[in-house]
């Protein structure tokens, strides 16, 4: 302060002082819209979330402290760990779509004119309701009137009930959530394979790499940088899995429900069904500290395979 | 700068609130609610049924032109999101007045204060004999009344007419026991034309549960404490619906899985179809059914029985015009309701004497079997949470309905799941 003061060429201290009280409230007033949606859409749901997890919740009616017991609870319920095993082999599935992706995208990239096309063909499913799109496959899985098994026949190869036989549920619900989470991955794959400078291609070319050989050497290792956001975005959409089972199991009484829930699925189950909100948010708390996990390891493993050019 | 976070954290805090009251449906005239009879008040009037929704919005306009000071909103939700939505609703203040009540959803309700009183509404001047007394028991909670019966459904058997002229099998009737229809869905049954003489899923509602009463069961004892399915009346209730599953008289679980049991027969797969009045309306309009679909009454076991049950209506026990929401509430129980749900011919209406519209309007089918079953009907079973024991029933029964396990170990097993969850407080 003395130091400004000291130097009468500025402005008097005092007005200086209001004139920043001023240009705070408009900062405020400017972040306020962006705020007030953060704190009220994430940050509060989740901590009466954390608080929850801590408490027993009737269906109705207060809330008692239990501390820990949920999650005593939790590490000891099979189910659970049945919804977690269900939920990795499916995030794990779903995973192998982006070898499929970085393929597509770079063929797509090769179409020319037909590019729009295909985008928006790819990119048809992320615009769909997920509700019309279980409608869609579970009608391509009906074991008997299925077009599924009904393509397979012409093989000589028997059907199965996809989504009435718990062996199958899981991976049935993968390749849906490879095709559904397809569009976004090419748009960002693609975006990416456009960063990549031609002139590489061209002086490969020169030396005499073939098309393979660009894909495997150029494409793919200058691509890693989308392709590492590709899979922290898949995986953390995959954990969070719910909406196929719900429309394409719950619907109907399935009786491969009970081995084919996904840990969100038995997350809505405790907190809506069985009215134990406490025990269900002990899940979603769980659940989000699996995703912390899965991806700060992923974060840890890049350094080995991502190449910021 | 700490008195400016608080600022915006109070900012924050409002906004919060704000978006959780504006989730809710009533809209206040003045504060204090209750207020003189000119003040203008709306209520909201929940369903799960899109196919309903128009006699509803008939019934809400009737009700309007009586009082013309409340105006009702009547919304339509889907059913899946029916029942989370009300219940965050009503723990979270924001539920409708009005809204659809099940006998299985009803104690939770009940029991957490979430529901409207309408004991004294009753004494003052509603007669509970109208309606069917096993549908108005089920939504008393300790001596209170918190619904009023809007319709009722009871069982039969639906058939295909066509199939059984096929198989050269005579149609049931009200003589016929267990051993009748094992026999029947025998001689229907033609894999080559892929046709099975019953749909034999595990459903409660329309299967096991009335075949259990038939056998003399109980399902939950008189205070609901216990369950008991693994008794020999349970076991010979549940052994009925394995036994089909085991003559191959009925599409596998899995096939029942896939395409639900509604759907085998409306699509005449299935010549037999346990289950409630409900489909009457939907069977009656698909136009290859009509002329080759009727009902007969459940056969019997060592004796008659069929579960019943039925919407009620119920209101919000936060509503901020609970004068209004009675008065509603006593309407939608009341002839003129009924009389509009039966001339629609939307759903069997609970109010005595106010069906014969429903049955004239479908004279092809012999409804009145859904009406005379009242005499021998009873409750469907609820206590505790019930939604939440019974949709443990797919995965403890199906070992006995694939015959991967004997029927007494696999009632053994739910019972005690069941009797688990009746144990919670």
């Amino acid at each position: 302060m003395t130091n400004v003061a000291a130097k009468p060429a500025r402005r008097p201290s005092g007005r200086r002082a209001g004139g920043n009280q001023t240009s705070v409230w408009w900062a405020v007033a400017f972040i306020a819209p962006a705020t007030i949606g953060l704190v009220a859409l994430y940050v509060w749901p989740f901590l009466s979330t954390l608080i929850k997890s801590f408490q027993d919740v009737p269906a109705f009616g207060p809330a008692t402290f239990v501390g820990v017991d949920n999650y005593t609870a939790l590490l000891s319920d099979g189910e659970v760990w049945e919804a977690f095993g269900n939920s990795a082999l499916y995030t794990v599935i779903v995973l192998l779509g982006i070898p499929l992706a970085v393929v597509l995208a770079a063929l797509i990239e090769q179409a020319g004119r037909g590019r729009t096309i295909y985008r928006v063909l790819f990119f048809l499913p992320v615009v769909t309701l997920p509700v019309a799109i279980g409608m869609v496959w579970r009608f391509i899985y009906n074991g008997d009137f299925g077009l599924l098994n009904y393509v397979l026949s012409w093989f000589g190869i028997d059907g199965q009930y996809w989504v009435a036989d718990a062996r199958f549920t899981i991976y049935a619900f993968a390749v849906v959530g490879i095709w559904m989470g397809l569009g976004i991955n090419l748009i960002i794959l693609g975006a990416g394979l456009q960063a990549i400078p031609k002139a590489v291609y061209e002086a490969s070319a020169l030396d005499g790499a073939g098309r393979i050989r660009q894909f495997f050497r150029i494409t793919v290792p200058l691509l890693t940088p989308s392709i590492f956001f590709v899979t922290i975005l898949t995986v953390i959409a995959a954990l969070q899995m719910f909406d196929l089972i719900f429309i394409m199991l719950r619907s109907v009484n399935n009786t491969a429900l009970g081995d084919s829930k996904t840990i969100v699925y038995l997350f809505y189950e405790k907190a809506f069904v069985q009215f134990d909100q406490g025990y269900g948010a002990a899940i979603a708390i769980v659940l989000l500290i699996a995703i912390m996990i899965a991806t700060a390891l992923q974060f840890r493993l890049q350094k080995s395979w991502v190449f910021y050019g | 700068m700490k008195h400016k976070w608080t600022g915006a954290m109070a900012m924050a805090v409002a906004a919060t609130l704000l978006t959780a009251c504006s989730g809710g449906g009533t809209e206040t005239g003045s504060a204090g609610g209750t207020g003189a009879a000119a003040e203008k008040v709306t209520l909201t009037y929940a369903n799960w049924s899109e196919d309903q929704s128009p006699a509803m919005e008939q019934i809400a306009a009737e009700f309007q032109k009586e009082n013309p000071n409340i105006t009702v909103k009547v919304q339509t939700l889907p059913w899946p999101e029916y029942w989370s939505t009300l219940q965050v609703g009503a723990a979270g203040g924001t539920a409708p007045d009005a809204f659809w009540m099940l006998a299985d959803h009803f104690r939770e309700y009940a029991k957490g204060g979430a529901l409207i009183d309408l004991s004294d509404t009753v004494k003052s001047g509603i007669d509970m004999s109208v309606y069917p007394k096993a549908v108005s028991d089920s939504y008393t909670y300790e001596g209170k009344i918190f619904a009023l019966p809007k319709d009722f459904d009871t069982n039969g058997i639906w058939y295909n007419k066509a199939l059984f002229d096929a198989a050269g099998v005579k149609y049931p009737d009200d003589t016929w026991d267990w051993q009748d229809v094992q026999d029947a869905a025998k001689k229907l049954t033609d894999p080559a034309k892929g046709v099975w003489g019953i749909a034999a899923p595990i459903d409660a509602q329309g299967g096991y549960y009335n075949t259990i009463l038939q056998a003399g069961g109980t399902i939950i004892n008189a205070d609901g404490t216990a369950s008991d399915f693994a008794g020999p009346a349970g076991v010979a209730g549940l052994k009925f619906w394995a036994d089909l599953q085991k003559a191959g008289s009925s599409p596998t679980l899995k096939q029942l899985s896939d395409t639900e049991a509604v759907s085998m027969f409306e699509n005449q797969k299935v010549a037999m179809y346990f289950s409630g009045a409900y489909w009457a309306l939907r069977f009656y309009k698909n136009a290859e059914l009509k002329g080759k679909v009727d009902v007969a009454p459940l056969p019997q076991g060592v004796k008659r029985a069929t579960v019943t049950s039925g919407i009620g209506n119920a209101g919000y026990a936060g509503s901020k015009h609970p004068e209004e929401l009675k008065k509603f509430l006593t309407f939608l129980g009341g002839t003129k309701a009924a009389e509009i749900q039966a001339a629609t011919g939307t759903v069997l209406p609970a109010y005595k004497g106010t069906q014969q519209p429903w049955l004239d309007s479908m004279p092809e089918f012999k409804l009145q079997v859904f009406i005379d079953a009242i005499d021998y009907s009873v409750p469907l079973p609820v206590a505790g949470n019930t939604a939440e024991w019974q949709g443990l029933a797919a995965q403890y029964l199906a070992p006995a309905w694939d015959g991967t396990k004997p029927v007494e170990a696999a009632a053994k097993e739910y019972q005690d799941a069941v009797d688990q969850v009746l144990a919670k407080k």
